[in-house]
Formats: structure tokens, C-alpha cells, sequence
């Protein structure tokens, strides 16, 4: 079958001669897929800064298709069905899934407790081959995948599997009040959804951070919020604590993780030399900009050897933080009554549509932001 | 003003405020299960077929994992090493990027024996480059070209000099 084919950083193949998935445990499905997108998070695998991604692997964990397989366990789904599968994989029996925490499985990912499986995202997140190809794996089909409903657009039903979800729970883990600072560090899908959602829980003024011009104004007309270029503020933090008359933002959100640009240190140690796991200058800013008190959200990936950040100013300032992979199947009822409301249209940040063979070019649009491109769906 | 006036262009502004929301995820559903540890109803679990890596941090395999790209060759004995220190270890992490870097260059050598030399030029996705971002392509271009010009004079002069 067609399936994207990792090579080595920034080396990807459309490889027509994948082999098909199979069902490998009672509990599996096999879903053909119909759309899947390529997220800020493959970007870290494409550009080698994931540990244990090995040659060969198929990446994608933002997919929805038809179930044309089942295994002996499977009750709820059925052949035919339409489905959005969520990023995680999830057992939904374990003390973690119990708690909503579908990120957090402990039964999906043997190669690392800190993270639960997900599909496509190397072998630190379980090993399992991931949904940019034709056809995908997908254990535990009755916890994570969701029928479609009829009324829903299928580009929205995609953006469910993880943009909508993970921009939402930052804003949520931000412990957002009513008129409330919110800032979000990064204006890529994540970023700008997180923007967006801040209004959902009543926020008072919405800042987004980033240092590219086309980003920025998407971000300000997609979330009508306020966007700054950090490349034109001298220092960003000082800028935010000026414009929050030196109080510091109530709240600030992290969706950049570990390639953030900024820092000429942080690039050299982080991204260069890999002396730490990617810069953490997003993160840095983040701690530095909030007030007392206040909360910092983070939904930006970083790898897990180990960062630079002023962990000190956490202590001196009182500053609580949250922090999580996206619980995708937590949200999905919540966030499907906000489209089917209108409140929110999540395919509205779809700029690009490429076939799967072109996958190659696909990452590259996303990686070099060429074409002013905010996100990308492939179609096998 | 009231809120209404101010954001009322927003659309859904303030649906999902709650207070009594506090605090919230990833605190909120705490059921108290954790004490009972790894003493819960385990999902099937998938046979194992082939060689699977285990974190050291837990006792086996997970009831269903990936099984793709086992383990192999000089990358795989690092991997092997790698997995015998915990995810708070350097020797764990170190280990396995080195290792995605030699399994590379393995790829590239059973490639070439397989007598497919890999079209890095599509691999890469130059041509959406060239298509999107033409000049910073020839700029590119152009320094490469500039910094070998550069060095090629710089090792001629020195023979001369010889
Ligand atoms: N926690 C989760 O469940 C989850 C889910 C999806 C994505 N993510 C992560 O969220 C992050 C963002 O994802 P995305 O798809 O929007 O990626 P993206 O690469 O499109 O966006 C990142 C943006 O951050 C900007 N940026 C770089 N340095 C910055 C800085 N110092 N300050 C502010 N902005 C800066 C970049 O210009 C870019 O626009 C990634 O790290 C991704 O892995 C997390
Ligand atoms: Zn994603
Ligand atoms: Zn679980």
C-alpha cells in the first residue's frame, strides 16, 4: 500500500510498497483512511529530535477512515463505519484512563511510561505505524474511535483528532476567569486554536506570540484577537508585562515547544548541539511573562532528556503549572456540540490539500512555512 | 460595558466559564484508583512475536504496542543497551538518538545494495522549495557555490605555497 516512509531527518519517501497493517490483538481494527494532516509534532520527528524514531516508520496521528476490519473483541464498531480516531491510544481500563487521562495510558506504550501510545510517533510513543498511508492499525477500537456523525464536515471531524482537542485543553488548563490576560507563545494550528478557545472560558484579552508575519495575521483574524511579532519587541516579556500594566499576563500558554526560535543560546544548545532536549525559549518567556500566581499551560512537545528553564522564578513567583498531552477522547462530546453550534469551525485553519504521494513536499511546505501555510490534510 | 457589548462578536464567548471548574484537568477526575497500583483488570494481551524494547520502568510489555521495526544490526545492539537504563537517564536517551542516526546511514547502505539509490531531491521536498521559495533556494545555492569556490582557492594557494 501507498504510506509516507521515514528515512532520516527531513528524508521522507511515498512509498508504494508498504505492507498492509494487520489485526495483531483482538481489540484491533483496521481503518482505511480517508484524510490525515501533518501536525507541529511530526515536524519534531521529521527534523530528528524524537528519540527512538526508527527508519521505516510511518508517521500520522491525525486521521479519520472507514473500519474495513475488526477483531474478535470489537463490539461497538463495525465495517463501514466512519470514524475520527483520536491521537492517543487508550485502553480506557487503566487507573490513568479512569481518570480521563487518555494520554496517559499505561497500557499502550511499552517503550516509555511518561507517555501513553500514539500512533505514528516513534518508538518512545509505542511503536505503532501511524495514518499517513491508505491503511492503519488501530488497537483498542472500541475505547478512542468516534462515529462521525452525519451532519459533520469531514475536514472538522479530522481537526477533532487532535488540533481542536489540544488547543481547547490548553486554554482549559490555563484555569481561565472571566476577563482574564491570556497570552499564547506560537501562532501555528495549535496556537491560534488555543487563542480561540481562551474566549470560550470568558477570557477578557487574547495575545498571540509569534515571529511569523503571515501566522500573525491569520491568528488575528481566526480568534480576533491581538498578535504581536516578537522579531519587532525587543524583549517580549517586558513588552507584556508594559502592556498588563507590569502585572504580568493571568494566564500564559505554551504551544510552541521545542523548536522555538529567539534565543540564540537556546537554538545553539537545544536545536544545534542537542545538549538539551530542543530550546525551551517559548517556555522561558512563558514563566517570565505571567504574573504572580498565575498559571502556565503547556501543550508544546518537548523531548525527554531534559531542559533550560528558569525553574527558580516557578518558585519565587508562586506560578502553578499544567501540562499534558491533549486527552482527546475526554473532550470529544464537549467540542463536537461546539461545532455542531457553530462556535467554533476547525477546517477554517485548512489551507493546504495534497495527495499522499506528495507527501515529501507536504512536510516541506509545513516545516519551511512556505505558501503561508497554517495546516495541511493529505489525501491517499 | 457589559460583557455582552464587548465580546459579543465573539462567538460562544464565556459558554465554558466555570468557576467551580478549579482545579481543573489534568486534576479533576481523580478517582483514587492509583493506590490500587497495577492490581486492575488487564486488557487481552497481544502476543509477542517479535523482539519488543520495554521501558525498565515497568514490569513487562503493555497489553498491545507497535511492532514494527524490530530492533537490528549495530543500532539495535545500542538500542538494546539504551533500554537498559531508566527514562530519567541520559544512557537511556543519548543512546537511542545516536542510534536513529547510524540506522540511518544502515538504510542507506541496504538501499544502495538493493540497487536503489534513494532521489533525495523528492525525498526532501526541494521541488515544493524551488516552487514556493525560489530565491532562497538560488541564495542558498549561490553560498554553497561561494563557500567551496572559497575553499578550493584556499587549498590551491596553500599547494602553491608548498
Ligand atoms: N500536547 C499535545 O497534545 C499536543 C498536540 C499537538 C501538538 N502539540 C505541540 O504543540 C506545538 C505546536 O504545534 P503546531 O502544530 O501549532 O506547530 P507549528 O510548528 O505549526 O507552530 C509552532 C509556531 O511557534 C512559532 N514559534 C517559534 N518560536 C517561538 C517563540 N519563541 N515564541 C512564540 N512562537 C514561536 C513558530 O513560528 C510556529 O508558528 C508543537 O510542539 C506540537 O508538538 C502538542
Ligand atoms: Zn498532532
Ligand atoms: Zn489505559
Amino acid at each position: 500500500m501507498l504510506a509516507m516512509n521515514y528515512r532520516g531527518p527531513y528524508r521522507i519517501r511515498a512509498d508504494r510498497d508498504m505492507p498492509y497493517p494487520e489485526i495483531l490483538h483482538p481489540g484491533d481494527a483496521i481503518v482505511k483512511v480517508t484524510r490525515s494532516c501533518i501536525c507541529g509534532s511530526d515536524l519534531h520527528l521529521y527534523h530528528g529530535m524524537v528519540p527512538d524514531t526508527r527508519i521505516g516508520t510511518t508517521f500520522g496521528h491525525e486521521f479519520i477512515g472507514t473500519v474495513v476490519e475488526t477483531g474478535s473483541e470489537v463490539t461497538r464498531l463495525k465495517t463501514g463505519d466512519n470514524v475520527l480516531v483520536p491521537f492517543n491510544i487508550a485502553c480506557g481500563a487503566c487507573p490513568f484512563c479512569k481518570q480521563e487521562l487518555f494520554g496517559n495510558c499505561h497500557e499502550s506504550n511499552p517503550e516509555a511510561t511518561a507517555v501513553g501510545g500514539i500512533f505514528g510517533y516513534s518508538h518512545t510513543a509505542g511503536g505503532f505505524n501511524g495514518g499517513q498511508a491508505e491503511y492503519v492499525r488501530v488497537p483498542y477500537a472500541d475505547v478512542g474511535p468516534y462515529v462521525i456523525p452525519e451532519w459533520m464536515d469531514m475536514d472538522d471531524a479530522v481537526m477533532l483528532t487532535d488540533v481542536f482537542p489540544t488547543g481547547y485543553q490548553a486554554a482549559e488548563m490555563g484555569g481561565i476567569k472571566m476577563g482574564d490576560t491570556v497570552v499564547v507563545f506560537g501562532a501555528g494550528p495549535i496556537g491560534i486554536m488555543a487563542a480561540k478557545c481562551a474566549w470560550l472560558f470568558g477570557a477578557g484579552r487574547v495575545i498571540v506570540i509569534d515571529h511569523i508575519e503571515y501566522r500573525l495575521e491569520f491568528a488575528r483574524q481566526y480568534a480576533q484577537c491581538e498578535a504581536y511579532n516578537f522579531k519587532s519587541l525587543e524583549d517580549p516579556v517586558l513588552f507584556l508585562k508594559k502592556t498588563t500594566d507590569f502585572f504580568g499576563a493571568d494566564v500564559c500558554i505554551d504551544a510552541v515547544g521545542c523548536e522555538a526560535a529567539g534565543s540564540a543560546l537556546q537554538t545553539i544548545t537545544g536545536r544545534k548541539l542537542m545538549l538539551q532536549a530542543g530550546s525551551a525559549t517559548a517556555l522561558h518567556w512563558a514563566i517570565n511573562s505571567v504574573k504572580k500566581g498565575g498559571i502556565v499551560s503547556i501543550v508544546g512537545v518537548y523531548g525527554p532528556t531534559t531542559n533550560m528553564v528558569p525553574i527558580g522564578n516557578v518558585v519565587n513567583k508562586g506560578l502553578t503549572i499544567r501540562a499534558n498531552q491533549a486527552s482527546v477522547k475526554r473532550l470529544l462530546p464537549r467540542l463536537i456540540d461546539h461545532v455542531q453550534k457553530g462556535h467554533v469551525d476547525p477546517k477554517g485553519l485548512i489551507t493546504h490539500r495534497l495527495p499522499l504521494a506528495e507527501v515529501p513536499d507536504a512536510y516541506r511546505i509545513f516545516s519551511s512555512k512556505l505558501d503561508n501555510c497554517i495546516k495541511t490534510v493529505l489525501i491517499p | 460595558m457589559e460583557n455582552k457589548e464587548l465580546f459579543g462578536h465573539i462567538k460562544g464567548w464565556g459558554v465554558d466559564a466555570d468557576p467551580k471548574n478549579e482545579p481543573t484537568y489534568p486534576m479533576k477526575k481523580y478517582t483514587g484508583d492509583d493506590h490500587k497500583r497495577l492490581n486492575y483488570d488487564r486488557p487481552t494481551l497481544q502476543p509477542v512475536t517479535n523482539e519488543i524494547l520495554h521501558s525498565n520502568e515497568r514490569p513487562g510489555v503493555t497489553a498491545v504496542f507497535g511492532t514494527g521495526q524490530p530492533p537490528e544490526g549495530l543500532s539495535g545492539a545500542m538500542r538494546r543497551y539504551a533500554f537498559r537504563y531508566s527514562e530519567g537517564s541520559f544512557s537511556h536517551w543519548l543512546p537511542l538518538l545516536l542510534a536513529d542516526r547510524v540506522q540511518m546511514v544502515e538504510a542507506l547502505v541496504d538501499d544502495v545494495k538493493k540497487g536503489q539509490i534513494p532521489d533525495l531531491i523528492a525525498e526532501k521536498g526541494y521541488k515544493a522549495e524551488w516552487k514556493y521559495n525560489r530565491a532562497g533556494v538560488i541564495r542558498k545555492g549561490l553560498m554553497l557555490a561561494a563557500v567551496g569556490a572559497l575553499v578550493i582557492l584556499a587549498v590551491v594557494q596553500r599547494n602553491k605555497r608548498k
